[in-house]
Order: structure tokens, then C-alpha cells, then sequence
């Protein structure tokens, strides 16, 4: 079977517009999450990792105009213009798109967007990426809440294995929008102050918005440094509730234990865990359970989204990415926001960010529906 | 308070969608919750907002709702107390 | 590699107030909206599955065709068959996104609810399918601007081809204002039909 790797990737977020930027302000403790008291986004004060769009370079090939493109569109626009041009791989039909998001341009629905509403349509957006790059094949729109990111790898995956393509683009993005936060907030799932998954006095989540993008493919000549290998990967249901996760962790205990059977590999070759750890009481202790079912109990792990709060449809995705560089450059990162245990049963959280020569690391993302996704990465040996 | 009981009785129904549950069917002390009306989280956050919409009422805590949600006559209580509408 | 080869075993549509299973109808009404069908479907098939209330239009369309069809090949939540689920669409979950948005466009009427905010994501509907029939395997949910019967092919294929499960329900569920279509498929090893492009575009 074809060795399938995760390559050229790219992050355009509040700590930056690329992958080493982001990861050195990771490396250096700073969190993108601020303080935001809107009431045009939010009737109560919140916390999250907005980007400034003005800082994000506007034109691509000197096309992308502001009035012409949404504000999910630039995020996208520009994170996966970097990873086709560093791939340098010509967009022939053997070439697929696969854009990961929960909502899309759900912000066109807002009486005050100029857009039309009709670019809520997930699939519009798969055409606007398609025709300002040029891709010959058909955009394929994953939405399947927050492991979508993760899940979008996983999909790439099968799909080049299924001979569909050669290569594929995935690109992952999501507002931190009004629709969404205030659904959150109906779920009084919200923190107002910066979020500290695991932690005792945890108090919720923190909606973020990156737009992330990574090429996989099955040619190891002009790959990444940083490039790693999708050793297995698995997708599981907890069948148990629609929003509540299960108290068993039972779909993220079966997902995991497939995507390690799949890689052929024991709890005890995991080097890292990058968790979901969202910070809300439930995910984090569905996570503590299943990780203890799993006798992944000792093996380090973070949660990132104290560095980025939530992004949805991208998390899964961007913190694949973070974890691709955490390989490369032999480091652990801290789980910021942690501080003393604060969930039922024992887990090895990553307290502070240092050098460690690693080799795998297992990623895994929950989400609304149910769903649990575990994908297992190696390092391409030197 | 009685009309306030008959009133939460068809609010209840009605907005978290219980098709084959009429009004008579649910006693003032019937848990809401578990064995009772078989409500679940979802429905638990649906009370709270309705008790912020029609009655006024916001809750600081949602850890609150619990006692308050027991049942149809411990919400009236709490509602009857504490409405700002 | 020699592909192998698979079949679906039964298909199930719900369009223009009626509902049909292997291609005889076995539903219709006159309704003047899916809400309303839905429910007076329920009725008719003598379905016991209180929260179906609860859900919006689109889970109710996924959830109402895969009982019938999972009904019809006899699977039981008990036994936790190995059946993935693989849906598309065009809206996404749109349909209630506007409802959520309508709850929180006015400042001074801003209520938004829990129960209608947990529905805007189209995947809610593998989830309630998921959770009714007991079924813990792969799911996914893809957007197309149409019907794609490559893309499901294939993804099927690659599902059963590596073993991840034994089957797999597959199909469209659309949900855009009055506009509604159900087609869901289940693919395995045996079967009537063959598996294969030609055959779910005819089906569909």
C-alpha cells in the first residue's frame, strides 16, 4: 500500500501568516487569544483569536480584490495560495480540493453583508477557490462539525489510496462569527476569559478563526521538512447524543483504537497526544476516560486551542499542522492554560514547552453529532 | 400559581416538542428530568432560555437550573419569585 | 490490485410527498410540508421514537428514510451492526441556519435557542441515525452543488475495500425551504444491484 504524507502546510492566524511564525509565538508561550467586547458579534463579553484582515496580504497573483471576496474567502484564499505555490505542483485532474468547515460564509446571512446570501452555500465557496486557482477537479466540501479538519485529512487519504487523485488540497476555515458564537453561548459553553482545557477551574471554550491549509500526497520527492506520514486513521460514532459527549468516551476510545491498529502500533509508540480539549467540563473529562481506557494515561498531551480557542471546521487541521512541526522540531508544547488536574481520571499534560527527540504523535478531535476522529502521524525518516 | 402551573405545562410541551404528552399527563411533582418527562440537556438549556424570553429571568449560573428544573411546581415556585415580565 | 466488487441490497426515497422502498412506493400523502409528512409518515409506520419530534426537517428526512430502509433489512440496534454512513447535499444544514439566524437578528428579540443552534450542522443527521440504530462506525457528510455518485462510489468502495466497516449507508438528504429529496442506499457484499456509478445515478 502507497505511504500517504501530510506535506507543505500553511496557517494565517492572528500570530501570524504562515506556519513558522505561528509555531515560533507558540514556542514562545503567546496565545492569539484576546479579550473582545463587541456587541455587534456578542451580547456579553468574550474571548477569541479574531484576524485582522487588513493584516492579511490582500492580493494573491494580483487578483484577489476585498469587494469580490468574503472574509472566510481571503483566510482561505491565502493560506492555500502558499501551499500550491510551495508544492509546486501543477493542478492536472490528478489534483483534488477537499474544504473542511462547519458554516462556511454563514456571515452573508447578516443584514449588513454586502454578499449575497446565496454564497451561504457550502459549495459556492468550494467554487471560489476552484476558479481563482484553477483546480481541474470538482471541490468536495467535508462539514462535519469539529472533526472536519482532521477528518478532511483522513478523507484526502482514502482518496488518493482509492486512486481518485494524486495529490489533494485541503483547506480548513471558519468565522468566529455571530451565528456561531451565540449558539455557544446558548449552550452556556462560553468563557469570557481565555480557556484552560483539563484545568480545574476551567470555565468553557473560546471560539477561534484561523484558515489552515496542508497538501497530502503519496509523492515523497519534494516533500516539506516537516512533512509526516498518515499511519492510520479512524472515525467513530459515539450513538449516544447529538450534542452531549459520551460519558464513556466511546467513540474516541473505538476511533483510537482503530487508527492504532491501523498503524500497527501499541499505546506505549505514541510519543504526544495533541488533544481536542476544548475546555468545556464534558469533552475534557470524555477524553480523560477514553485516554484511560486506551492506557494512554502517561503519554504526554496538549489540547492547543489556549494558543487559538476553537476554530471549528479548521482545528483539526491546523492542529495537525502545529503537531507536524512539534515532530520536526523535537519539541513538546505546553497545553496552555493548565494548571492543576480538573478532570476525574489521570492524564499526562504537557506543562511546559521543551526539546524531547519524538517520532509519532496521535491527533484526535470530537464534535458535535457524536463524532470522534483519530489519526496516527510518524516523522519521515532522514 | 395554578394558571402558572397549567401555563408551564404547555410551554414545556410545546417548546421542547413532546408530540405525545398532553397537559394532564404531567403532574405538579413529576421529575422533568430522568424517569420523569425523560428531558435531556438540550431540553435543560431550552428552559433556561425560556425563562429568560417569557419570564424575565436570567440565570447567573446555569448550575442553578437544576434544582429549579425538578419540576413543573418547583419552576412556578422559582418563576413566581423571581419574574421581571 | 483486483477491485472487488460490491452490490446495494436496498435504496429508499423520499421526494414529492411520497415515500418508496426498492423503487414501490409505500408512502403518500398530500402535504403541504415536509414537516407535516414527516410527521404523518411516523404515524404510518408506527415508529416509537419520541425525540424524532424534536428534530429539524432535515434530520427528520435522513433519520425517517434510514429506518425504513435499515427496518427492511432487518437491522437491530442490539446486535451494533458495522454499517458507516456516508451523506451529501447541497444546503448543508441551511434550512435551520436560518431559523438560528432569525432568533438572533434583532438586538432587543435576541433568544437564541440551544435546541435549534445544535441543528445547523448537517452531520446532526448521521448523528441521530447513528444513535437510533446503534451504529459506531465511520461517518461523513459532504456538500456538493449536485447530486455526486462518483464521489460516493468511490468513498464507499474505499471504506469496505480497507475494511473499516462491513457496509455502508450512503445517499443524499436536502433540506432548502419547501424543497426536499431523500435517496439513501445500503452497500455491502451482496445484494440485487451492483454497485456502481451507473446504477446509483439511475437509482437517484
Amino acid at each position: 500500500m502507497d505511504k500517504i504524507y501530510v506535506s507543505h502546510n500553511s496557517i494565517v492566524s492572528c500570530l501570524g501568516n504562515d506556519s513558522q511564525t505561528v509555531i515560533q509565538k507558540i514556542k514562545d508561550g503567546v496565545s492569539g487569544l484576546q479579550p473582545v467586547n463587541d456587541p455587534k458579534l456578542l451580547d456579553q463579553p468574550l474571548c477569541t483569536s479574531q484576524i485582522n484582515i487588513e493584516k492579511i496580504p490582500k492580493t494573491i497573483r494580483g487578483k484577489a480584490k476585498e469587494e469580490i471576496f468574503t472574509r472566510l474567502e481571503h483566510m482561505l484564499l491565502n493560506s492555500l495560495g502558499k501551499v500550491i505555490q510551495a508544492s509546486k505542483i501543477e493542478l492536472t485532474d490528478r489534483v483534488g480540493l477537499i474544504i473542511s468547515t462547519t458554516k462556511g460564509n454563514i456571515d452573508v446571512l447578516d443584514d449588513d453583508n454586502p454578499f449575497p446570501k446565496e454564497r451561504a452555500y457550502l459549495a459556492e465557496l468550494g467554487k471560489v477557490l476552484k476558479e481563482f486557482f484553477g483546480f481541474r477537479t470538482h471541490p468536495i466540501v467535508l462539514s462535519n462539525a469539529c472533526v472536519s479538519g482532521l477528518l478532511a485529512i483522513a478523507t484526502a487519504k482514502k482518496m488518493i489510496l482509492q486512486g481518485d487523485f494524486d495529490h489533494v488540497f485541503v483547506t480548513g476555515g471558519d468565522l468566529a462569527s455571530k451565528f456561531t458564537l451565540s449558539g455557544f453561548r446558548a449552550f452556556q459553553a462560553l468563557s469570557s476569559v481565555p480557556c484552560r482545557p483539563y484545568d480545574k477551574n476551567r470555565s468553557g471554550i473560546n471560539i477561534g478563526e484561523v484558515g489552515t491549509s496542508a497538501l497530502v500526497t503519496k509523492d515523497d520527492t519534494k516533500l516539506a521538512r516537516e512533512a509526516v506520514i498518515i499511519l492510520g486513521d479512524a472515525s467513530c460514532n459515539d450513538a449516544n447524543h447529538i450534542s452531549g459527549p459520551s460519558r464513556t468516551g466511546e467513540g474516541l476510545y473505538r476511533a483510537v483504537k482503530l487508527a492504532l491498529k491501523e498503524a500497527k502500533l501499541q499505546p506505549k509508540d505514541i510519543d504526544f497526544i495533541s488533544a481536542h480539549g476544548t475546555a468545556t467540563q464534558f469533552n475534557d473529562e470524555m477524553e480523560a476516560i477514553a485516554f484511560n481506557r486506551l492506557k494512554l494515561q502517561n503519554t504526554p498531551l496538549n489540547s492547543l486551542k489556549g494558543y487559538f480557542g476553537h476554530t471549528l471546521g479548521a482545528s483539526g487541521l491546523l492542529e495537525t499542522i502545529v503537531g507536524m512541526h512539534s515532530l520536526h522540531q523535537n519539541t513538546v508544547i505546553a497545553s496552555m492554560g493548565f494548571e492543576e488536574i480538573g478532570v476525574s481520571q489521570p492524564i499526562n499534560i504537557i506543562r511546559r514547552t521543551e526539546s524531547r527527540p519524538m517520532d509519532t504523535f496521535l491527533k484526535t478531535s470530537s464534535g458535535f453529532g457524536g463524532s470522534n476522529t483519530a489519526v496516527v502521524f510518524k516523522k519521515v525518516a532522514e | 400559581m395554578e394558571a402558572l402551573k397549567e401555563e408551564l405545562k404547555s410551554k414545556i410541551i410545546e417548546q421542547l416538542n413532546l408530540e405525545d404528552v398532553s397537559v394532564d399527563e404531567i403532574a405538579d411533582d413529576d421529575p422533568l428530568f430522568g424517569d420523569g418527562l425523560g428531558l435531556d440537556s438540550i431540553d435543560a438549556l431550552e428552559l433556561i432560555v425560556m425563562l429568560d424570553k417569557d419570564y424575565g429571568i436570567k440565570l447567573a449560573d446555569p448550575k442553578e437550573g437544576k434544582k429549579i428544573f425538578e419540576s413543573v411546581g418547583t419552576m412556578a415556585d422559582y418563576i413566581a419569585q423571581h419574574k421581571t415580565k | 490490485m483486483m477491485k472487488k466488487k460490491y452490490c446495494i441490497s436496498s435504496y429508499c426515497h423520499i421526494r414529492d410527498n411520497t415515500i418508496s422502498l426498492n423503487g414501490k412506493t409505500i408512502y403518500t400523502g398530500q402535504h403541504s410540508d415536509l414537516k407535516s409528512l414527516t410527521k404523518s409518515a411516523y404515524r404510518h409506520f408506527d415508529i416509537d421514537y419520541p425525540k424524532f419530534f424534536k428534530m429539524d426537517n432535515l434530520s427528520r428526512l435522513g433519520f425517517l428514510a434510514a429506518e425504513i430502509l435499515l427496518t427492511n433489512e432487518g437491522v437491530l440496534p442490539e446486535n451494533e451492526e458495522d454499517i458507516a454512513i456516508v451523506l451529501s447535499n447541497r444546503a448543508s444544514s441551511l434550512d435551520t441556519d436560518r431559523k438560528h439566524w432569525e432568533s438572533i437578528r434583532d438586538s432587543h428579540n435576541y433568544y437564541p435557542s440551544p435546541a435549534i443552534f445544535v441543528y445547523t450542522l448537517p452531520n446532526i443527521c448521521i448523528g441521530e441515525i447513528s444513535i437510533r440504530h446503534k451504529l459506531y462506525s465511520e461517518n461523513s457528510f459532504f456538500i456538493f452543488d449536485e447530486f455526486n455518485p462518483n464521489h460516493l462510489f468511490s468513498y464507499a468502495n474505499g471504506l469496505l475495500d480497507t475494511e473499516k466497516t462491513r457496509k455502508v449507508l450512503c445517499g443524499w438528504v436536502d433540506v432548502d425551504g419547501p424543497v426536499y429529496k431523500a435517496f439513501l442506499y445500503l452497500v455491502g457484499k451482496e445484494g440485487p444491484v451492483l454497485h456502481s456509478i451507473e446504477e446509483i445515478t439511475r437509482l437517484f
